[in-house]
């Protein structure tokens, strides 16, 4: 049971994004393939260069296991005569078997007597069937965007140029349109040989370190790690972590050696990220900072190769980034010639959506809908007076020369040529962050004008869109609406903001009509956005740990204050542990139930009669006026248990009192005592909703 | 190695390999793909291999001859290899030697890049190849050209001819290559790039440039209903440039853009698909010649 089979697909540089993926579907497709085939394994290993995909299966059996099966043939009656001999028919079906007498037996089936076989279906060689297999499994792979190449009929992310496939010391031949499964592999394309043979699988990964390929990316990822951090440190600084970065340098090279090279000292004055992007972004260096995150004169990159030549590599890189860097100063020195301000007129030029308008009309919308949200809030003057400001010069940077070419650093460098046109920090700060959070798990706004600025950007973006008729389908979503609500939402709860959503939708639809008189059928947008809004607050609420049924209960008493929300689902959450509910969660769903049938809930006392309805009646009023006091303090727990205190007087008005009476009058009135329950219930959470145990 | 035998030396090798050297094309354009030896040859089943050097224009990348990297007109270096073959990469790597590039004493790298021309209707998937962390060639495999699929994949490498020679003879202004002996880059074209910086960004005539757009746009159309594909390309390839001259002075809106881009796109595409039928018709006369090549 110690075979291995080893497979190793050879490819033109893959790019770095589609390793993972790619791994991972090949590990999958494999390990169903041996199960589904009967096959025993120990262990299928997936490695990767950006040359090679490598697919190893250890502890492969010989064969598949055998397949036992019970043949049912004729009945007893048929297949044998008055004698007792074998008829036509039970000759044909052992023939058919290739059997003989001695090995069928009886068995009873249905009250009669069949005749029966244990058959053995040999396994077939695994061999065998990789050889079928593995063309499929590579072409079952698939990529965010494939290609074709010299004529094959074939696709992948990069053309495929070979495949080796051993099983120990054997070619395990197949062929891939053309391409022949082999012994051949190939080294390091400049250090290495281009033709290997390997005899054994064992061999493979000490032949091809031999020829300047590390086949794990762990190792080379440890190896450049090392490398690099150690190469800091000699400077006095550490490398700028950054995990992703790590993680694509890994799947760029096949023998890392990380180098180290300087930058002009005088770069090391303009804003911090304008020499990060172009370092990382464009280059893939890592930025070298000292203990307190500046910035030292130095990156560092990873050559694919040896340390060969390896001054004439580093002079390379080096007039490569100087370059890049003497374009980003003169770019911020011809930037800071004119104040921030002078800029937003030039916004009038860029169209940010056809029917949507300008950038400058976005702009003007944002501050009109920034300052309806600052003042709703109540946040002082002085704030109000930053968040006019910021909401006016919002977009400035997008004209800049700086952000036309390093379009990463839109916000950035809005509040950089702030700063450095004399407004003050908040407003210079908000504008950073207006784009916060850019993606999930990113970091949010600190300042509450950067908070109401964010929120007013994405939400003018979101209304806009939704009323011209561009909403997110399915995985169609071009302006990232969805990221953008998540956003927002987001950013209402770090900032525990009580905040109406509808009342922003409302804000942000008037100003629409109102700026830019764009025509569409208001409570429909509205109702939509609204709707859209619910969806991401869902599925955030449940990515969090509360269950859907919460969500849902919360959801349906039709609050629309996000912050509100998430207190209420974890008072719930609470709440609903620890009480024994089945029986309560039974009575409010019959109030509910009849509750959808009455259309008021006025409650007349001279029409109750029964003394059940009348004493349900009375505690109700006790009760509604406690749980009323207890959600004005935001107590939601409380005035949950305050409600299913009415559980006993329901039940028993259920079980004695008839609804559906005769009399109108007394059937509506009692219907309307329901109801008014069902109200009080909803302005805490729909109890109905909640699934019990 | 002066400007002049970098493209010589780059134009023997792949001649060596079986391509057929050609002048560049003489209607003004933006990259050498939009040469119809490329544009045209790369789509359908016949094999074609060629290379040749492209000056190309990008009215927008203008500096007035100010900037040290950046101009109106450049120097690409075309090779069409349809099919791709197999080595295709090796035998770039080698090309690299012929004009002195050692790769053992370098960092070369395939990155990631796919290229789009939108309008040309054309993208393909490939690299940018790094030397040292410079981008010194654009290597694509075409996968549509005019909208329509290739039915046999060409591998396009495109090289940028004043990136290699700066880096080659170690200057830091593309002004100060070295073309021969004892002329400059600068001194032949730096005139040109101040003039056409100031046409470009200052003097286009807005209107008669527009209108030339509609002339030229009516033309490619009244051609390619006479059935005369290569006429027709000639005005697609002009309206592409007067909407490239209008776009650098500033008289295209981001919305009329998209219009303009696509109206030069359905051009190409018709271009593209009466192409075709013209070669079946002919009966793809190229197919049994192995490309031009007698390899």
């Amino acid at each position: 049971m110690s075979n291995k089979y080893l497979l190793e697909i050879g490819v033109e540089e893959m790019p770095a994004r589609f390793v993972k993926s790619t791994l991972e579907q090949m590990k999958n497709y494999t390990i169903n393939l041996l199960e589904n085939e009967r096959i025993e394994f120990e262990e299928v290993k997936l490695n990767s260069t950006p040359r090679r995909l490598v697919l190893l299966i250890d502890g492969l059996a010989e064969r598949q296991k055998d397949l036992k099966e019970v043949v049912k043939g004729p009945s007893k009656k048929i297949a044998f005569d008055e004698e007792g001999n074998p008829t036509k028919a039970l000759e044909g079906f052992m023939r058919g078997q290739g059997i003989s007498l001695d090995d069928i037996f009886l068995q009873e089936h249905n009250g009669e007597e069949y005749v029966y076989v244990n058959k053995v279906k040999e396994g077939k060689f695994v061999e065998d069937i990789l050889k079928e297999n593995m063309p499929n499994m590579i072409k079952s792979i698939s990529f965010p965007k494939s290609m074709k190449w010299g004529g094959k009929n074939l696709r992948f992310a990069r053309p495929i140029r070979w495949i080796l496939s051993m099983l120990n010391d054997r070619v395990v031949e197949f062929d891939l349109e053309g391409i022949v499964a082999s012994n051949i592999t190939r080294g390091h394309r400049f250090l290495g040989s281009s033709h290997i043979e390997i005899e054994n699988v064992d061999e493979y990964v000490p032949k091809l370190k031999e020829n300047y390929v590390i086949v794990d990316a762990n190792i080379r990822k440890e190896k450049i790690k090392y490398g690099c951090e150690k190469l800091a440190r000699e400077k006095g600084g550490n490398i700028l972590q950054d995990e992703a970065l790590l993680d694509e340098i890994t799947n760029i090279v096949e023998y890392p050696t990380p180098i180290i090279g300087r930058i002009k000292e005088e770069y090391l004055e303009l804003p911090k990220e304008v020499v990060i992007t172009p370092m990382k972004e464009h280059q893939r260096y890592f930025p070298v900072v000292d203990d307190k995150k500046r910035l030292l004169p130095y990156f560092i990159t990873v050559r694919n190769g040896n340390e060969d030549y390896i001054d004439m590599v580093i002079k390379g890189n080096e007039k490569v980034i100087g370059a890049r860097l003497e374009d980003a100063k003169f770019f911020f020195n011809e930037d800071k010639k004119e104040p921030l301000e002078n800029c937003v007129e030039r916004l009038k030029d860029i169209v940010f959506q056809e029917k949507l308008g300008t950038l400058y009309d976005k702009t003007i919308r944002i501050q009109k809908l920034a300052v309806k949200i600052g003042n709703y809030l109540e946040v002082g003057e002085e704030t109000a007076k930053n968040i006019e400001r910021a909401g006016y010069l919002s977009k400035a940077d997008l004209v800049t020369k700086m952000v036309d070419e390093f379009t990463e650093l839109q916000g950035v460098m809005g509040r950089e040529y702030a700063k450095i046109s004399g407004e003050n920090e908040i407003t210079s700060l908000a504008i950073y962050e207006q784009y916060l959070p850019r993606y999930a798990g990113d970091e949010l706004p600190t300042t509450t004008a950067g908070a109401v600025l964010s929120i007013a950007d994405k939400l003018d973006t979101i209304a806009g869109c939704f009323a011209i008729g561009i909403q997110p389908t399915g995985s169609q979503d071009p302006y990232g609406l969805r990221r953008q609500a998540l956003g927002i939402i987001n950013i209402i709860l770090d900032k525990k903001l009580n905040l109406s959503l509808g009342e922003l939708i409302d804000f942000a639809l008037y100003i629409y009509v109102e700026e830019n008189g764009l025509a569409f059928d208001y409570n429909q947008v509205k109702g939509d956005i609204l709707e859209f809004f619910n969806g991401r607050i869902k599925n955030m609420f449940i990515d969090m740990g509360i269950r859907y049924d919460i969500v849902d209960a919360i959801l349906a008493t039709g609050i629309d204050d996000v912050f509100d929300m998430k207190l209420r689902a974890d008072k719930l959450n609470t709440w609903l542990n620890k009480e024994e509910l089945n029986d309560i969660l039974q009575a409010f769903n019959r109030v509910k139930t009849l509750a959808d049938k009455s259309e008021t809930n006025e409650v007349k006392r001279d029409l109750l009669v029964e003394k059940e309805e009348i004493r349900l009646y009375e505690t109700f009023n006790i009760v509604e006026e406690k749980v009323i006091a207890s959600l004005n303090k935001k107590e939601y727990d409380k005035a949950l248990d305050y409600m299913i205190s009415l559980k006993e007087p329901i039940d028993s008005f259920f079980d004695n009192v008839m609804v559906m009476v005769e009399d109108e009058k007394i059937k509506y009135n009692r219907l309307g005592l329901i109801r008014k329950i069902s109200d009080t219930m909803l302005m805490i959470c729909d109890l109905s909703k909640i699934v019990s145990k | 190695m002066y400007f002049q035998e970098l493209m010589l030396k780059l134009l023997e090798y792949w001649g060596s390999k079986g391509c057929i050297i050609l002048e560049p094309y003489d209607v003004e354009k933006g990259a050498g793909t939009m040469n119809p030896h490329t544009f045209l040859r790369a789509l359908g089943p016949e094999p074609w291999k060629v290379v040749y050097v492209e000056p190309s224009r990008r009215p927008a990348d203008a500096r007035y001859g100010e900037n040290p990297n950046r101009v109106y007109q450049h120097h690409q270096l075309q090779v069409i290899l349809k099919p791709s073959p197999e080595d295709v990469q090796d035998l770039y790597l080698e090309s690299l030697k012929a004009i002195g590039i050692e790769p053992l004493k370098h960092d070369i790298r395939f990155v990631e890049d796919n290229w789009e021309a939108p309008t040309l209707g054309a993208w393909g998937l490939g690299w940018e190849v790094w030397l040292d962390g410079m981008e010194i060639t654009q290597f694509t495999y075409f996968q549509q050209i005019g909208s329509v699929n290739c039915d046999l994949e060409s591998a396009e490498l495109t090289y940028g001819l004043e990136r290699i020679a700066m880096y080659l003879q170690d200057v830091d202004n593309i002004f100060d290559i070295q073309w021969n002996d004892r002329i400059k880059y600068g001194e032949i074209f730096k005139q040109a790039e101040y003039e056409q910086s100031v046409y470009s960004f200052e003097k286009a005539n807005i209107e008669s440039l527009t209108t030339l757009f509609n002339m030229y746009e009516e033309e490619a159309r009244r051609a390619i209903e006479e059935g005369l594909v290569l006429p027709s390309y000639d005005y697609v390839l002009k309206c592409s440039h007067a909407f490239n001259v209008l776009d650098a002075r500033g008289a295209i809106s981001v919305t009329e853009r998209t219009h303009y881009i696509s109206r030069v796109r359905n051009l190409a595409k018709l271009v593209a698909q009466r192409y075709l039928k013209k070669r079946e018709e002919l009966g793809y006369p190229l197919l049994n010649k192995g490309g031009v090549s007698n390899e």
